[in-house]
């Protein structure tokens, strides 16, 4: 493969250029950054741990969004996952109509988070309006419209995910428990959610992750609002650094321990969650 | 026994679909409504007094520039998800290929980027591009290219693996170039994975906002940004033109999906158990 090694330009050359130019340069010089108080980028000034030390003292919005999105996160990966995976079950029934079905549950993912964010507001605010609210005259009125969206959102691209592990469970092994007189929640149970682990970590994975980093969805429903305490990790973040001028250390520093946090978080779920399937 | 309960169960389907479809709907039957009935009704059909034809359309098209936002969102989607399909694709082989500290230290590193939470790098990143020039729709797809790699990557490498060895040293033999020996051979071999790593960047970058909005938004406006746009500062919203360019920010979406839900679904199936 001498000769492949010479083609190290053509093959690898454009892809590093563009991962060094957006990512690799962009994240070590962030990382920098966080230790230092600038404006412009040219200007940082050393100022060791002052920003991060900053963010827990002086600073109230980003423990209020990291426990708000902590809640929003718990909220929604256990509702998807389980609406995801009872839907997945019914359409792997031979059901009339299952493909159709499908193709509906699914459809919501193509949008994207900003149009989301607007068609929700109008259903909700059209609600709340018979009773004298808006989305935005309570915390707990946006918790609840970005769960709902969230779950419209991201149901059907679980539900599609299941049915690819369900429909990999053998036939044999079911056919097996029924001779042996298990009844269907022992076999869902001992046998089905087993065989789907893989599955399993996968959807745990995609929705903690996208719980954690949800930002779209979150400027466009409520940006915020009251007084932000809807605001999310993503968008503190995104308001420390345009919202204001001269927090953009402190805000690049909220981004490394917003990134510490959600490679913790999701490392530990794979983890967890890769053991079990090694056992079953 | 068991018919009688998948009647219930499609029934229930039946109903889920609705209730899935509703928030829909309900956006386009407000789209041909008067402005000031939207916010305070939204859930009853236009009356002969709040029909307004198609002139929340009109407004909208005017006040959002969509047309040109449309064909910027398909110029920088359908071009980044090139470059990065056919970039991406030659750097796996390379690295599969070619076993050297080097290739495995970028394969770690670009594994790494798939973890990283765009606001990690989003200032420093957009203030890159503005220094290199890249803030413009032609920049952008470099910068696409670059976040996008990781997870393109990391799929390409997972397929290429399992493609034999035997068939690219024949065509070596047979006096192909390596460049010759990837394209006529390796490349087509790969497509399940490439139309998978294609679904899965086309959502992505037709829906990006963020990173767009803050590259290049000054100038150029993609979908979500004109979207965003019409909400403005302080002031109301005109809803009737937010209605009807959601609408027409869904249509596309739809029509797509319609075409090709089978790659789709089969991408989202498959990109997951790799991914």
């Amino acid at each position: 493969m001498k000769a492949v090694k010479r083609y190290f330009p053509i093959f690898v050359m454009p892809t590093l250029i563009a991962f060094l130019i957006a990512f690799a340069v962009p994240f070590c010089l962030g990382l920098f950054l966080s230790f230092t108080e600038f404006r412009t980028v040219t200007d940082a000034r050393f100022v060791g741990l002052e920003n991060y030390i900053k963010i827990f003292t002086s600073d109230e919005t980003f423990l209020n969004s990291l426990w708000f999105t902590v809640k929003f996160a718990v909220t929604t990966v256990v509702t998807i996952n389980l609406f995801a995976f009872l839907l997945a079950l019914l359409l792997t029934r031979n059901i009339f109509g299952t493909r159709l079905f499908r193709t509906v549950f699914f459809m919501p993912n193509l949008i994207g988070g900003i149009v989301l964010g607007y068609i929700w507001q109008l259903i909700i605010n059209g609600v709340l309006f018979r009773f004298n609210y808006s989305i935005t005259s309570d915390a707990q009125f946006g918790f609840w419209g970005l769960v709902i969206l969230m779950n419209w959102q991201m149901i059907g691209y679980m539900m599609i995910i299941y049915i690819a592990g369900l429909s990999n469970v053998s036939t044999d092994v079911l056919e097996a428990a029924k001779v042996d007189g298990a009844g269907a929640l022992t076999t869902l149970f001992k046998v089905t959610i087993p065989s789907v682990m893989p599955s399993i970590t996968i959807c745990l994975f995609l929705t903690i992750t996208n719980a954690f980093k949800l930002f779209d969805q979150n400027l466009a429903l409520t940006a915020g609002a009251p007084g932000g305490r809807t605001r999310m990790m993503a968008l503190d973040i995104y308001e420390t650094f345009y919202g204001s001028t001269g927090a953009e250390g402190i805000g690049q520093a909220k981004s490394v321990i917003f990134f510490l946090l959600v490679a913790a978080v999701s490392l530990t779920q794979l983890m967890l969650t890769r053991r079990k399937e090694v056992e079953s | 026994m068991a018919r009688l309960r998948d009647t219930a169960f499609f029934i229930l389907l039946l109903l889920l679909s609705l209730i899935f479809i509703a928030p829909i709907l309900i956006v386009i039957i407000n789209s041909f409504k008067l402005k000031f009935s939207i916010a305070t009704e939204p859930f009853i059909l236009p009356t002969a007094q709040t029909f307004t034809g198609v002139s929340n359309y009109i407004e909208g098209l005017n006040k959002t520039s969509f047309l040109s936002a449309f064909g910027w969102s398909l110029f920088i989607t359908v071009f980044s998800v090139l470059a990065i399909v056919v970039f991406t694709s030659m750097t796996a082989w390379y690295i599969v290929r070619v076993k050297t500290v080097f290739t495995s230290i970028l394969y770690y590193a670009l594994v790494f980027s798939m973890i990283v939470p765009f606001q990690m790098v989003m200032f420093t990143m957009s203030k890159t591009a503005n220094v290199l020039g890249l803030d413009n729709p032609f920049g952008i797809i470099l910068i696409y290219l670059g976040f996008g790699a990781g997870l393109a990557t990391f799929m390409f490498t997972g397929f290429v693996k399992s493609v034999p060895l035997g068939i690219e040293e024949a065509a070596t033999i047979d006096g192909c170039n390596p460049l010759q020996t990837y394209f006529k051979i390796v490349f087509p071999i790969l497509k399940p994975t490439t139309i998978t790593v294609a679904i899965l960047n086309a959502m992505w970058i037709w829906n990006d906002y963020l990173l767009p909005y803050l590259v290049i938004g000054n100038d150029y406006k993609t979908i979500p940004i004109a979207i965003q746009y019409l909400k403005g500062g302080y002031g109301s919203v005109d809803m009737g033109a937010m209605m009807a360019m959601l609408v027409l920010s869904i249509i596309p979406v739809v029509v797509f999906y319609l075409f090709c839900q089978k790659y789709i679904i089969k991408g989202v199936a498959a990109g997951a158990v790799k991914g």
